[in-house]
């Protein structure tokens, strides 16, 4: 992601190949067409038509999912309509877990990624292979792994009690701190690498010139180095944030199923008991419409840094 | 343009052959988790050659909807329980058989072969029949526990560790047990009292699991869990100090059943399957396996010892019987749904 801001003059490109340029292209409009524009366009569809019985759907039009959404009609649908404030709950309960896993994953990620590209070039490979190799392994089998570590009667419980720290053992499965260990713990290598890639190509004689120009460390950090690593640390954010939002692993092993987030919510629409299609679809079109929210911001300050930095 | 159209030929009949070779040789099974032994489906692929592959669930409502939402056509045989083929079979998502295909189809028990949610057995045969109700760490409560007021509403002790079924069926009839409240009732003040039980219930509970259902028990994590029968049974054999619960308002009681699904891809093979599970022998395993009960005649001689003095499997004298789950008609299954869903919320 990082990469991106570095091509500013790729647009002047040669002529080489003329007229099948667009055929060239080809390939990457029909993956993203098959892959993202038809899925996104069933999603969409699916979200205004009636929900059948049982699962499935009936080709009527209908916003029932979205009212379904915003309104509360009460058990049996015939009372006044009220604001629905279950799913805007869950949908908060979302955006705090992942905006908390993306606070955590920085205040983590960044030393971690400066320290590996502080390191002498020929070690900074075995460090990034240090980092990458718990996930080598199945994230489901993580997060189950993660339960074990945490539960009561569990090694960290047994841990901590041996060394005289607690007397009764730390209550976290099927809450949600557990939650949060399962979606830091899940997506802190998508912070560190976007970060080490920016702090990489940082030319540290600048640090050196603030330093010989009387600028603090602290100044240094937050003038020089910080704006030169931006994008890398927007592009780790975003790699945390967006699919911590969308997490269904964590909420339903560590969290006990019990309250929800917005991945488990759409996911019990579709395979679970609720067969609510409908409202499954269009819980992901919210979903997507803020990530979309999200993205876009992005963008805007990415290129607004460009013009900045050029 | 001959060329083409022969070599379009070769290839029709090569894929055909392929198709063939493939209805022959291949099963595809989609079944409870952990509800099969491997070696019993290695012993099927020695003796018929046929290939097993399985994909597995966790409870019946998601094995509708995952069949609903296209898989129907890709699997040849599933394992409903009584009131779920009930609803496939008026869902158009079986396929019927003649007792005459099966060889063994005799030995199914004379109790099993005239059941009403498939009468005659033309779509189904029977798998294990068993129970649910709940499992109660005694190292955590010595009380009584033969009542439903267990799960919704606990002593102080058992409060915050209870863990329940993930599954809409077994947790609303067990709601309406404990009420006392008939199913299927459509009824106002029913729907409400249950929601609003429920609601409060809620708040003991740690947590939703049904594929963690046993794990939670013998880990410790929950001192009480919503289970079946055989699944508790497995509990208490790995070591929790558990004693699985007969409720005097009622208990679910259950079949589960083989049904061969509609469309399916290697119907003769689901066919040798199902006869192959009512040899009493194999019928046996099962049970020696997911230690509930077999519908099937002459078991007896292959069933482990401990299995005729399981507590899971001998209800204590007086104990009620277990309820079978009603299914209910449309209007009010959506007020089921809608109370299920607000729980779950």
């Amino acid at each position: 992601m990082a990469g991106l801001t570095n091509n500013g003059g790729s647009k002047a490109s040669s002529n080489i190949f003329g007229g099948i340029r667009y055929w060239l292209l080809a390939p990457s409009w029909v993956v993203i067409g098959v892959f993202l524009v038809m899925p996104v366009g069933i999603m969409l569809v699916y979200s205004f038509l009636t929900k059948e019985f049982r699962g499935g759907v009936i080709w009527e039009f209908s916003i029932a999912a979205y009212d379904q959404f915003i309104f509360d009609r009460g058990l049996f649908g015939d009372e006044e309509p009220a604001i629905e404030w279950t799913y805007i709950v869950i949908f908060a309960r979302s955006i705090w877990q992942a905006a908390i896993a993306t606070v955590l994953c920085l205040l983590i990620g960044f030393p971690t990624a400066y320290f590996i590209a502080t390191r002498p070039p020929s070690s900074r490979s075995a460090w990034l292979f240090l980092i990458t190799v718990p996930y080598w392994v199945n994230l489901l089998i993580r997060t189950v792994s993660m339960k074990f570590l945490i539960r009561d009667s569990g090694p960290l419980n047994q841990w901590l009690r041996n060394l005289g720290v607690i007397d009764s053992p730390i209550h976290l499965i099927n809450t949600d701190i557990a939650v949060q260990l399962g979606l830091f713990y899940s997506y802190l290598p998508f912070m560190v690498l976007p970060i080490y890639a920016s702090v990489e190509r940082y030319n540290f004689t600048l640090s050196e010139a603030a330093w010989d120009l009387y600028a603090s460390r602290w100044t240094t950090l937050r003038e020089v180095l910080l704006p030169a690593v931006k994008p890398g640390i927007i592009a780790g954010c975003i790699l945390v944030f967006v699919p911590s939002l969308g997490a269904f692993l964590a909420p339903d092993l560590l969290g006990g199923a019990k309250n929800f987030m917005i991945g488990s919510l759409i996911e019990e629409q579709f395979k679970g008991n609720a067969g609510n299609w409908p409202f499954g679809a269009a819980a992901s079109m919210i979903l997507l419409t803020m990530v979309l929210i999200v993205l876009m911001f992005y963008s805007r300050q990415q290129s607004r840094s460009e013009v900045e930095g050029h | 343009m001959k060329i083409f159209t022969k070599l379009m030929g070769a290839t029709a009949a090569l894929a055909l052959m392929a198709g063939t070779a493939q209805a022959e040789g291949q099963l595809s099974i989609y079944h409870w988790f952990e509800y099969i032994p491997q070696e019993l489906l290695d012993q099927f692929t020695e003796e018929t050659g046929i290939e097993v592959t399985m994909d597995t669930y966790d409870s019946n409502e998601s094995m509708l909807a995952t069949l609903k939402a296209g898989a129907l056509g890709s699997y040849d045989v599933a394992v409903p329980g009584d009131y779920m083929v009930q609803i496939m079979i008026g869902e158009g998502m079986l396929d019927t058989f003649d007792s005459s295909e099966l060889q063994n189809f005799d030995n199914i028990q004379a109790q099993w072969l005239d059941v009403p949610f498939d009468p005659g057995r033309t779509h189904s045969i029977p798998y294990q029949w068993g129970s649910t109700s709940f499992a109660v760490s005694r190292d955590v409560f010595s009380g009584d526990i033969n009542t439903t007021s267990i799960l919704f509403d606990p002593p102080e002790e058992l409060s915050g560790r209870i863990n329940m079924l993930d599954a809409q069926g077994e947790v609303l009839l067990m709601a309406q047990l404990h009420l006392g409240l008939p199913q299927c009732s459509a009824e106002r003040d029913h729907i409400k009292a249950l929601d609003e039980m429920l609601q409060e219930a809620k708040g003991h509970w740690a947590s939703f699991g049904s594929d963690t259902a046993k794990d939670v028990l013998v880990s410790g994590d929950a001192a009480v869990g919503q289970i079946w029968n055989g699944f508790s049974a497995r509990a208490r054999i790995e070591g929790a100090n558990i004693e699985y619960a007969y409720p005097v308002e009622g208990y679910v009681a259950w079949m589960d059943n083989v049904v061969l699904l509609k469309d399916a891809p290697n119907r003769a093979s689901a066919i040798a399957f199902m006869d192959f599970l009512l040899v009493p022998e194999n019928a046996a395993a099962v049970t020696n396996y997911a230690q509930y009960t077999a519908g099937v005649e002459g078991v007896g001689p292959f069933l482990e010892p401990a299995l005729l003095s399981s507590p899971e499997q001998n209800p204590p004298d007086g104990a009620p019987v277990g309820t079978f789950t009603a299914v209910c008609d449309e209007a009010t299954q959506t007020l089921y749904d809608a109370v299920w869903t607000r729980l779950k919320k």
